[in-house]
């Protein structure tokens, strides 16, 4: 059945309702230098030239690239049963339900999930998912200016600046005062941070590892905004987490984190996947949807909608956050990645990261005219110097097929000959010696 | 039914004198409307409350209301038990349902408070 929306007759009915002549009438009042220059679209195309079409465009993308980028966003393994039971249709086809109790499978599904990120974050709860990590910290942000009733935020200089981008932004209207205290020797400025707090201080976030990398045990920074009443918020790399110490170990208020490292594949823009976890006390002030487990009244076990009352639909401009679904194709995803991982699976990643990263490491101490940052213990990304510009290197290397890593002069004005290396459990070890040898040898010509 | 022993409003809280302080709770008017209570936000102890603003919220099965303070005041206790057992308010809206305790009440504020017969006037032209 092809969808025909109105008859040309209905739609005469309808403007004669409306008391104007045309379509475009309805739009009068729009000013001519706001209205679209013209609505001329291209002619239609057969399938076939559609698809030739975009095959085109697709081959464009440099996708064959062996990558080392990272900056939070990383190239990990996925096992094939992640898409085959992802796109199930039970699952694919499915929005969040209006009805929700009536989609038991994919309640429980996002129960699993919440379960899963609770426990690699050591938090007692967390949430069905938000768009990306740095909404999820923009999340936590206003989780903890509500709770505290405060208004300042003081942002650890190793948090991503791409997150630090999107708070800024999100907040630029609201009044809420942010400082940022930039990283000594690549870790959290401890005395430059605690200066920066006062009374009216809400919040202080933190990432680990940090956007350089840097592996950081905070509990000293925990323990001393606690001390004044001011919330932690710390934004985590889950797969780092498999042998890091979780934020709820060292007593973090909220934990927040990208996800796309659990089973989503790297896209430009995403869609990704930001998870949220906390502790009981703040837990009303999770913004989107929580699945809780109950049971109905023949006793079996059954999956609800918890807590609702926080959510727009109830409580209205009141609402903790105007999130009102979540990210449940990708969040399936990262609970079934998990799932065929396992414990000790994810922990293996993690180590082979490492090892792989230390390798890594090792080959660019060798090369002459490399200095590879290294005064703080690292993850699975380092920084390098290079004598010559990190993105004139990064271009050149591209072209011979490697994507060696991301120059940081981007983000950080005076960084341009500084380049970050990622190395995931993907990369071979040929893989890092030809990236090693490449770098050698752009830097030499 | 509505005590006469205290002052109401007309957002359905109710105001006890006791000495210095009094005590602030929802009416049973309102706990039979919002239906089974599930939890109620109570403000920190030192927490400055001030006449008609909200001074913490209350959720029942398929509702959230804000509390309204019917006066201006320092908050000096709150009521521990709700936190286990919010309902509570359902069972004993004027007695072990109270929310808050407060101190440095200005006389004057309680002039334009309802005492129980004119709330219960308000009710009957509410309904």
């Amino acid at each position: 059945m092809s969808y025909v929306p109105v008859t040309p007759e209905q739609r005469a009915r309808m403007l004669a309702a409306c008391g104007v002549r045309s379509i475009a009438d309805l739009f009068r009042d729009i000013p001519s230098d706001s209205a679209p220059r013209s609505f001329d679209i291209p002619r239609a195309r057969s399938e076939m030239e559609t698809s030739a079409f975009f095959r085109e465009l697709a081959s464009r993308n440099y996708s064959h690239l062996t990558n080392f980028l990272g900056g939070g966003f990383y190239d990990h393994f996925i096992p094939a049963a992640v898409d085959a039971i992802v796109s199930r249709s039970e699952f694919y086809t499915s929005y969040t339900p209006y009805q929700p109790e009536l989609s038991q499978g994919t309640l429980q599904a996002i129960y699993e999930y919440q379960t899963q990120i609770a426990r690699l974050t050591g938090m007692q709860a967390a949430n069905a998912s938000v768009y990306d990590g740095g909404t999820a910290l923009y999340e936590a942000c206003q989780m903890a200016l509500h709770a505290t009733g405060r208004n300042r935020v003081v942002m650890d200089g190793g948090v991503n600046p791409i997150y630090r981008k999107m708070l800024v932004s999100y907040t630029a209207n609201l009044s809420i005062e942010f400082a940022e205290i930039p990283v000594s020797h690549g870790r959290t400025d401890r005395q430059r941070l605690f200066d920066a707090l006062n009374a009216g201080t809400a919040a202080v976030i933190l990432q680990n590892p940090n956007f350089f990398g840097v592996i950081d045990n905070h509990a000293d920074v925990v323990e001393h905004c606690h001390s004044r009443g001011i919330l932690v918020i710390q934004s985590v790399y889950p797969i780092a987490m498999a042998l890091l110490k979780p934020p709820g170990e060292i007593g973090v208020d909220i934990a927040t984190g990208e996800g796309q490292s659990l089973g989503i594949p790297l896209a430009f823009g995403g869609p990704y996947l930001g998870f949220m976890a906390t502790t009981r006390e703040l837990i009303r002030r999770l913004p989107g949807r929580i699945v809780g487990r109950t049971v109905d009244r023949h006793g079996r076990e059954a999956f609800v909608l918890t807590l609702q009352a926080r959510e727009q639909h109830i409580r209205r401009e009141k609402a903790t956050s105007n999130i009102c679904t979540n990210e449940a194709l990708c969040a399936l995803r990262a609970h079934v990645y998990l799932s065929l991982m396992g414990k000790e699976g994810l922990k293996e990643v993690a180590r082979l990261c490492r090892a792989k990263t230390a390798y890594a490491m090792e080959r660019f101490r060798a090369i002459r005219g490399v200095r590879v940052m290294e005064s703080s213990p690292v993850f699975n990304e380092f920084v390098v110097h290079l004598p010559m510009d990190a993105g004139d290197a990064a271009g050149m290397l591209v072209e011979r097929g490697v994507a060696p890593g991301l120059p940081l002069g981007r983000f950080y004005p005076g960084m341009e000959n500084y380049l970050m290396i990622a190395v995931t459990e993907k990369r071979t070890k040929f893989e890092i010696g030809m990236l090693a040898e490449s770098v050698e040898s752009v830097i030499c010509q | 039914m509505t005590p006469a022993d205290r002052l109401y409003t007309k957002t359905h809280e109710w105001l006890k004198i006791e000495g210095e302080t009094a005590l602030i709770g929802i009416t049973d008017h309102a706990q039979e409307a919002l239906g089974d209570i599930t939890f109620v936000e109570r403000p920190p102890v030192g927490r400055k409350v001030e006449k008609g603003k909200a001074f913490g919220s209350i959720e029942s099965v398929k509702a959230a209301s804000d509390l309204f303070a019917p006066v201006s005041g320092e908050v000096v206790q709150t009521n521990a038990e709700l936190e286990k057992t919010p309902g509570l308010i359902n069972e004993d809206p004027y007695g072990r349902g109270w929310i808050i305790r407060v101190k440095g009440i200005e006389a004057d504020e309680l002039a334009s408070l309802l005492d129980a017969a004119a709330y219960e006037e308000g009710l009957t032209e509410e309904s």
